[in-house]
């Protein structure tokens, strides 16, 4: 699948023209790469100079003291842990909540066949298309009035909750996932469903016992692609969640600077330790995301 | 695809259907039911609701003190005042356009050259399409935050490398409204052009090779073969490539506010109708007519991708 064929003999041009060629395009990506590096590095520098340093040699400079001291500043003096953990709050629950629900939607809209089947997926699909801010206004007045039991939320009401909160990314990302997963279900072998029907499946068992362990692979792609995404929410929590020090790390960083990442370099550091958990999935599962990316626009 | 021959599809579909349903049992019906209804009661409560609260709302006057008995109606007030004495309107319809035009005239199209390019799978490749992706995760507010440190006038890079950081020479990338929306339009692509290359190059990825190769038996160079070849092949991520640019242009509003609130030259529609329900003054109704002009225009988009997505999923199921 992968076996890209040369492109020496594809072209009229003589062999050393394309040798040039080649040359010339190696050349434009390793500047392009380099390019797009440069913010991230130079973000990483920025932050390991005390702001001294270059307030003394300027931020264009080598030399002085390199040191994480920027970082321990930025991460105890904004209570920073406090805000990852309000994070996590948020995102494992959602995560989990959307692909149960959007599972069972996905097996009940792809392996039967209802009327309104197509309606319905058409409806997921589009509510995850649309822009945030055009149920936000009528979505915050009901998040003010729907209650809620205080064990829920201490304000009594969504608003200005976890519950809240949470509710409101897995009503919105399940479209995407249901879209994706119901692809997926599609493509698997419909004597399955048939094969268990005979034994005398129920239709739970089916979902459960068959599809869903099949379902695997888009699962734990999905699972990181949402992870990443509410992790970087910054909109839901910035409206329907009024009480700074509840805020996720993302939507609180607003509030941080200017308050505690007084410079450059302690903006550098906070900057970069908010980044650390999506960094680590660039790393390691950098292949999950990319899947979970590409499930959506390629037919799965 | 001839008329004939979808009718005998529908026709097939139609007998398949019947028998599955009569395998089902009463119990299984209810456990089908449950496994839809309540993922979808959860989406539509929370998401279509409200936005067609909005079209209601927008025809009325409430300030959300007095309970919902105090709306008062009023017709198409709110849109005439958006589109005549609301300040921000028009510049954000213009920043929002101007986004647009830059996602789609250079950051995407840039996306998918890059793409071609690593596409070639030359020495390398891995290293720089892992460059171009690093700020995918990254979320557009710690991308507001990442730029700051080159655009900052005093000790940001760009002005410390051109030596313009007094005060009677910087250069205020952010705060000058002339340039500062560019600049971020720059940013914003530093994520957007690597989003763009990952989605092409696993399209790429998916094109039967032996299409190439025989472009290129033929005696196509690689651009001929991309562009008569590939191109037309990839309709369906071209198609999604497009959406994805327009939308994420719409919903653009992360970077703006960490930026400046969207004030001073960053006004964007999205922008506007927050200020209305979190700003000092809460305008429930002007802020959804906001958010209606903002929901025609997505749903002018979403509804036909849709609709040409799913239908062609129909005939070929």
């Amino acid at each position: 699948m992968t076996a890209a064929p040369d492109t020496q003999g594809k072209t009229a041009t003589p062999q050393v023209m394309d040798k040039w060629r080649r040359r010339g395009l190696q050349a434009f990506l390793a500047i392009t790469a380099f390019v797009w590096l440069v913010p991230l590095l130079w973000a990483f520098y920025t932050s390991l100079r005390p702001f001294s340093d270059t307030a003394e040699r300027g931020y264009v400079s080598i030399g002085g003291t390199y040191n994480f001291d920027n970082y321990t500043q930025a991460w105890t003096d904004s209570e920073m842990l406090k805000f990852f953990i309000n994070t996590m709050w948020i995102t494992i629950p959602a995560v989990i909540l959307i692909l149960f629900f959007a599972s069972m939607a996905a097996f009940a809209l792809s392996r039967f066949s209802f009327r309104f089947n197509l309606l319905l997926l058409m409806i997921f699909t589009a509510g995850n298309l649309l822009p945030q801010q055009v149920i936000i206004t009528p979505l915050y007045r009901m998040f003010l009035a729907l209650p809620l039991p205080e064990f829920l939320s201490p304000s009594g009401v969504f608003y200005d909750s976890y519950f809240g909160i949470i509710t409101i990314h897995v009503a919105f990302q399940m479209g995407f996932a249901t879209f994706v997963l119901s692809n997926y279900m599609k493509a698997l072998p419909g004597d399955l469903n048939e094969a268990a029907f005979v034994d005398g499946a129920s239709v739970w068992r089916q979902y459960w016992n068959i599809i869903l362990p099949l379902t695997r692979p888009p699962l734990a792609a999905l699972a990181v692609l949402m992870f990443t995404w509410i992790y970087n929410d910054f909109f839901w929590a910035l409206v329907l969640m009024v009480t700074g020090d509840q805020r996720p790390i993302t939507s609180a960083l607003q509030n941080l600077n200017g308050t505690f990442f007084t410079n450059n370099n302690l903006v550098a550091a906070g900057s970069l330790l908010a980044a650390i958990p999506t960094l680590v999935v660039f790393a390691v599962l950098q292949r999950q995301f990319v899947a979970g990316l590409t499930l959506g626009s390629t037919k799965g | 695809m001839s008329t004939r021959s979808e009718v005998e599809v529908a026709v097939a579909r139609e007998r398949t259907k019947r028998k599955r349903f009569r395998l089902l049992t009463n119990r299984d019906l209810g456990v089908l039911v449950f496994m839809l209804g309540l993922p979808a009661l959860i989406h539509v409560f929370f998401v279509w609701v409200p936005a067609l609260l909005s079209i209601l709302l927008s025809f009325s006057r409430w300030d959300g003190i007095g309970g919902v008995e105090a709306i008062e109606w009023i017709g198409l007030t709110n849109y005439e005042q958006v589109a005549t004495i609301y300040p921000p309107f028009w510049p954000a319809v213009v920043h929002n356009l101007i986004w647009l035009g830059f996602f789609i005239l250079i950051a995407t199209p840039f996306g998918m050259f890059l793409a071609v390019q690593l596409d070639k799978e030359m020495k390398g490749s891995k290293f720089y399409q892992n460059a171009l992706y690093v700020p995918v995760v990254l979320s557009l507010a710690l991308v507001g935050f990442i730029w700051q440190l080159i655009y900052s006038p005093e000790q940001g890079l760009i002005n410390n490398v051109l030596g313009r950081t007094d005060p009677e020479n910087l250069i205020d990338w952010l705060g000058n409204p002339s340039i500062n929306l560019w600049m971020i339009l720059i940013a914003a692509s530093w994520r957007h052009v690597g989003y763009i290359m990952i989605l092409y190059l696993a399209g790429l990825k998916s094109v039967d090779p032996a299409l190439k190769e025989a472009a290129a038996i033929d005696g196509a160079t690689s651009r001929q073969t991309f562009f008569h070849v590939v191109f037309p092949v990839l309709k369906p991520i071209n198609i999604v490539i497009l959406v994805i640019t327009i939308i994420e242009s719409l919903r653009a509003f992360d970077i703006v506010y960490v930026t400046n609130k969207g004030t001073n030259g960053l006004e964007l529609l999205s922008v506007a109708v927050t200020n209305n329900i979190i700003g000092e003054a809460s305008r429930i109704g002007f802020g959804s007519a906001l958010a209606v002009i903002l929901l025609i225009v997505s749903l002018g988009i979403i509804i036909p991708y849709l609709w040409r997505t799913f239908r062609a999923d129909e005939v070929a199921a």
